[in-house]
């Protein structure tokens, strides 16, 4: 148990320390942008792919996991823009600001760059490169962690989107940011910064789709005081997933993040978020759907560094076949930052005997006048409330289907934009018909 | 909201600088040479006259543990500890073989008396007697005890009596000795000589500890105590307690533990293995009050226990209950291994920590038969500049149908100098299991609380009711003599409580 690891390279490890060397030149930006990624590569290389032995990934050995990486994804080419166009379904009945990427490429042709008073879009490859004050300013500031796959993505970091709200802008659409693959598996790191100044309104979606590629993908949302933002991720991926979101928010702000994923293979949803003003709130909350053999890790970090902040996480899986789920929720409460009240829920609805499910809901307080609770949950569907629908006539599968329903319900009626919820539903019943 | 003041209060009667327990006994003793290598281990199985196979398990041990890292995943900080810089073995010297307690160094007795624990047999009468409609004494009462002095074990009362029912109960020396087969057959079976760092240093080392074996269909008609006890400076206490309780026995078993103050930190690494056959159930309970070093953290005891129960048989219980005020570092996770259908498993703690303590500890439930049950009662309290952590894992593995756990972890910080930190590890692999985690102290039993508040109690005092309840329970069984420090903290209130 207490063996020491040798330090051997995996084929992916190799794989990623040849395709770092290769494009280091050619990556976007210079000065302190070029020696940041270079120290995170080091740290990344260091240590190696995160693995059971390291306490956050512990559930999600990556070192097994990926087996090898796949070449940097080239420039979309025409037929990956064209299937683009029809990317990023999930939100197509809300009526959004479409910014396109394909294989993690801003795609300005297929974006809506129409001109709105207090927003301002741009490129995060064309910003790294011409060395933008705002990427300079956040960009690897946000929220500091010596997450691997963090720094594993500032070290390779391409394209993404590059979003700032000014104060007081009440956005009047919300923002879809669709990340769709080209023909080519290929691997992808996106980069994102979003900041949306005082007393600002936005709502950000973020969907992604590919086939086989491994995308690793960071956003970076400052929320500043009084500032409002919600914001949506839907993942449907058959290649491998790592997200990273670095948030922090500033005084008596509000903020709520969903997300969704289902039917994706390998996915790893990592959040780390700093209350850093006082009076503010927050919700993360999501829904998993997971079958076959799909894995989706959930890892959160939320830090209470002030006073008078409430947050509230609530998760809830649905794991069929030999799916795992992976829950682990880490609420820290700073000293001094008295009167913090959170609250974390996980639940984890089991209909396969060979699907598992792993739940570690943390609490680490350092003040004596707080409310933190937490609870997890596992099990089966209530028998007793099956029959009771099939007593009604309702068939087998439908009944565990109105249950599934009613159990994800609980969480997506939480969402407060009508047309998200909605369309958060569609996708999770659509999930639910798929089953049969 | 913050903790009342009664907590406080109450708390603080406790804290590191109103140690009871820190005087020195002057006894000469005799000491294995400094440091630890072979010659260490075997001068160990010389001393105890140890037959050839024991000795190749502790150098294999040794061996083993030569190859493996201090694990360092817990929430605890300490200085690095020099293990060639530490007696591995101190015995009291005394007579070469000892036939009444009258041949026992008066000193020592002292010692446990001052301790409050007699070890003459009618002075164990002296204590509460409870007495039946009669009026004659009920034996339940009398506790057999087994006291252990820094490396050796210099007393066991109550031997002629238990032997009687069948019972076996003596220091781990004399049963490797006397029943070879038994130890043979279960030590190292549920905590391997290669499971951790500290548990393969304490198969490598160990001294003295008890023996227990209850036989088949016997209902061990007395308590079960083993008082541990750290005298010499600068050595290392192991002991290796071993209980089996044969099909359809039962057992109840107190461990209690005390160290002088002293400026160094002393390092007590234990190991306890459980093994309950068929219907068989064993309950082990331990006030741990171990010298947690003074208000700045100098000094104390570093405790690495191992301590491990296998339900082996179906319907078989262990039950764990702790109270933990001492050390300065506790690094301990009473666990259960539900092997056996239908077999259950409990484990009820209240961890205080003060001053500079730090305190990592949980248990692990892990679920392998059918229809097993587990519940887990964990309450931390931290005050002064202490860390108080709990560290959970439950688990069902893909065979445990319907396994079921309920767990309820609470902790309380008085002052905002502490910290309280929850890990629990939830692992379901089977659709049937039902695990439920709460923090929430509303979710112990909504209908006895229904029923207290129906009575006219706040919400508060129903859920204190019901949580000390439980605790009182198992805590109201000790002898009186552990009883002290469990009596003040079971009317701690849990107002204030965060998750």
């Amino acid at each position: 148990m207490n063996a020491e690891v040798r330090a051997i390279k995996t084929p992916a490890e190799q794989a990623l320390h040849n395709a770092y060397e290769g494009a280091r030149a050619a990556l976007p930006g210079k000065g302190e942008l070029a020696a940041m990624r270079e120290e995170a590569f080091k740290r990344f290389d260091a240590k190696g792919l995160p693995h059971r032995r390291v306490e956050e990934w512990k559930y999600t050995d990556l070192r097994a996991l990926m087996r090898d990486a796949l070449p940097l994804a080239a420039p979309p080419d025409a037929a990956g823009k064209s299937k683009a166009k029809d990317a990023g379904k999930v939100f197509a009945s809300v009526d959004c600001r479409r910014l396109v990427f394909v294989d993690g490429a801003f795609v300005a042709e297929l974006s809506d760059l129409t001109a709105e008073l207090g927003l301002t879009i741009g490129s995060m490859a064309v910003a790294l490169a011409k060395g933008d004050a705002l990427v300079a300013a956040h960009v690897g500031k946000v929220f500091e962690t010596e997450d691997a796959a963090v720094a594993l993505n500032t070290a390779l970091m391409g394209d993404g989107a590059v979003i700032h709200v000014s104060a007081a802008t009440v956005l009047a659409r919300p923002i879809h940011l669709v990340f769709a693959s080209g023909e080519t598996p290929s691997s992808g790191f996106i980069r994102s910064l979003i900041v949306v100044e005082k007393g600002a309104r936005a709502i950000i979606a973020e969907s992604h789709e590919s086939s086989a590629s491994q995308v690793n993908c960071a956003l970076e949302l400052v929320i500043g005081d009084n500032a409002q933002v919600d914001y949506f991720k839907a993942t449907q991926t058959r290649g491998l997933h790592v997200a990273s979101l670095l948030l922090t928010v500033g005084a008596k702000a509000q903020f709520n993040t969903f997300a969704l994923n289902s039917d994706a293979s390998l996915v790893r949803n990592q959040s780390f978020v700093r209350f850093a003003g006082e009076g503010s709130t927050g919700g993360l909350r999501g829904v998993n759907l997971l079958r076959g053999k799909d894995h989706v890790d959930t890892t959160m970090q939320i830090e209470h560094a002030a006073g008078h902040c409430a947050s509230r996480e609530q998760f809830k899986s649905v794991l069929d076949d030999q799916s795992h789920n992976v829950f682990q929720g880490k609420i820290v409460v700073k000293p001094h930052a008295q009167k913090t009240d959170t609250k974390m829920m996980t639940r984890a609805l089991l209909l396969s005997d060979e699907a598992e499910a792993d739940n570690k809901p943390e609490l680490e307080i350092f003040a004596d006048d707080v409310v933190c609770g937490h609870g997890a949950t596992a099990g089966a569907l209530d028998p007793g409330l099956k029959f009771y629908l099939m007593s009604r006539g309702i068939d087998d599968k439908q009944a565990e289907a109105l249950l599934i329903q009613a159990f994800i319900g609980e969480t997506v009626e939480e969402i407060a934009h009508e047309g998200f919820r909605e369309a958060i539903m569609t996708a999770a019943l659509s999930w639910l018909e798929a089953r049969g | 909201m913050p903790a009342v003041q009664e907590t406080v209060d109450r708390v603080r009667q406790i804290d590191v600088d109103q140690y009871k327990y820190g005087f020195v006994t002057d006894v000469e003793s005799e000491k294995a040479p400094i440091g630890l290598s072979e010659d260490t281990v075997r001068y160990i199985s010389a001393k105890k006259n140890e037959p050839e196979w024991m000795l190749e398990w502790r150098l294999g041990a040794y061996r083993r543990w030569l190859t493996m890292r201090e694990p360092d995943w817990a929430r605890v900080n300490y200085p690095k500890i020099d293990y060639q810089n530490a007696y591995y073995y101190s015995a009291p010297k005394k007579k070469p073989e000892l036939s009444s307690l009258d041949e026992v160094d008066p000193q020592i007795l002292e010692t446990y008396k001052k301790l409050g624990i007699p070890l003459r047999e009618q002075e164990m009468l002296a204590g509460v007697v409870r007495r039946d409609e009669d009026g004659n004494e009920l034996a339940e009462r009398r506790v057999a005890v087994d006291a252990v002095f820094d490396s050796v074990s210099v007393a066991t009362t109550f031997k002629a009596e238990l032997k009687r029912a069948g019972v076996i109960f003596m220091p781990m020396s004399e049963a490797i000795k006397e029943h070879p087969d038994l130890v043979k057959k279960y030590l190292g079976s549920v905590v391997p000589t290669s499971d951790n760092f500290f548990a393969t240093l304490n198969s490598a080392v160990f001294s003295d500890g008890s023996f227990v074996y209850v036989p088949p269909g016997v209902r061990c008609p007395m308590e079960l105590s083993t008082y541990f006890r750290i005298n010499e400076a600068n050595t290392g206490q192991f002991e290796r307690t071993l209980i089996i309780a044969d099909k359809g026995a039962y057992v109840s078993y107190l461990e209690g533990c005390t160290a002088p103050m002293r400026d160094e930190n002393q390092l007590h690494a234990a190991v306890v293995e459980l093994v309950a056959h068929d219907d068989a159930e064993i309950k082990y309970s331990t006030v741990q009050n171990w010298y947690p070093g003074d208000a700045d953290g100098k000094g104390g005891i570093f405790n690495f226990v191992t301590k491990r129960g296998d339900c082996r048989g179906a319907r078989s219980k262990i039950s764990w209950t702790q109270v933990e005020t001492g050390s300065a570092i506790t690094w301990k996770y009473p666990s259960c291994i539900l092997r056996g259908d239908g077999s259950r498993g409990e484990f009820y703690s209240i961890a205080i920590s003060n001053g500079r303590q730090q305190v990592d500890s949980g248990t692990k439930m892990i679920h392998l038969g059918k229809n097993t049950t587990s519940r887990i009662i964990s309450k931390g309290i931290s005050a002064g500049k202490s860390n108080n952590t709990y560290r959970g894992l439950v688990a069902a593995h893909r065979k445990a149908t319907n396994a079921r756990n309920f767990t309820n972890c609470d902790s309380l910080l008085i002052g905002d100098h502490c910290g309280a930190h929850t890990v629990p590890y939830i692992e379901a692999k089977n659709s049937s299991a039902v695990f439920e985690h709460e923090a929430s102290t509303s979710k112990i039993s909504e209908d006895m609380l229904f029923y207290c508040r129906q009575r006219g109690m706040s919400a508060e005092e129903a859920t204190a009711l019901v949580v000390n309840g439980f605790v009182k329970d198992v805590l109201q069984q000790l002898p009186m003599e552990f009883a002290v420090e469990a009596q003040k903290l079971i009317s701690i209130s849990l107002e204030g409580s965060v998750g």
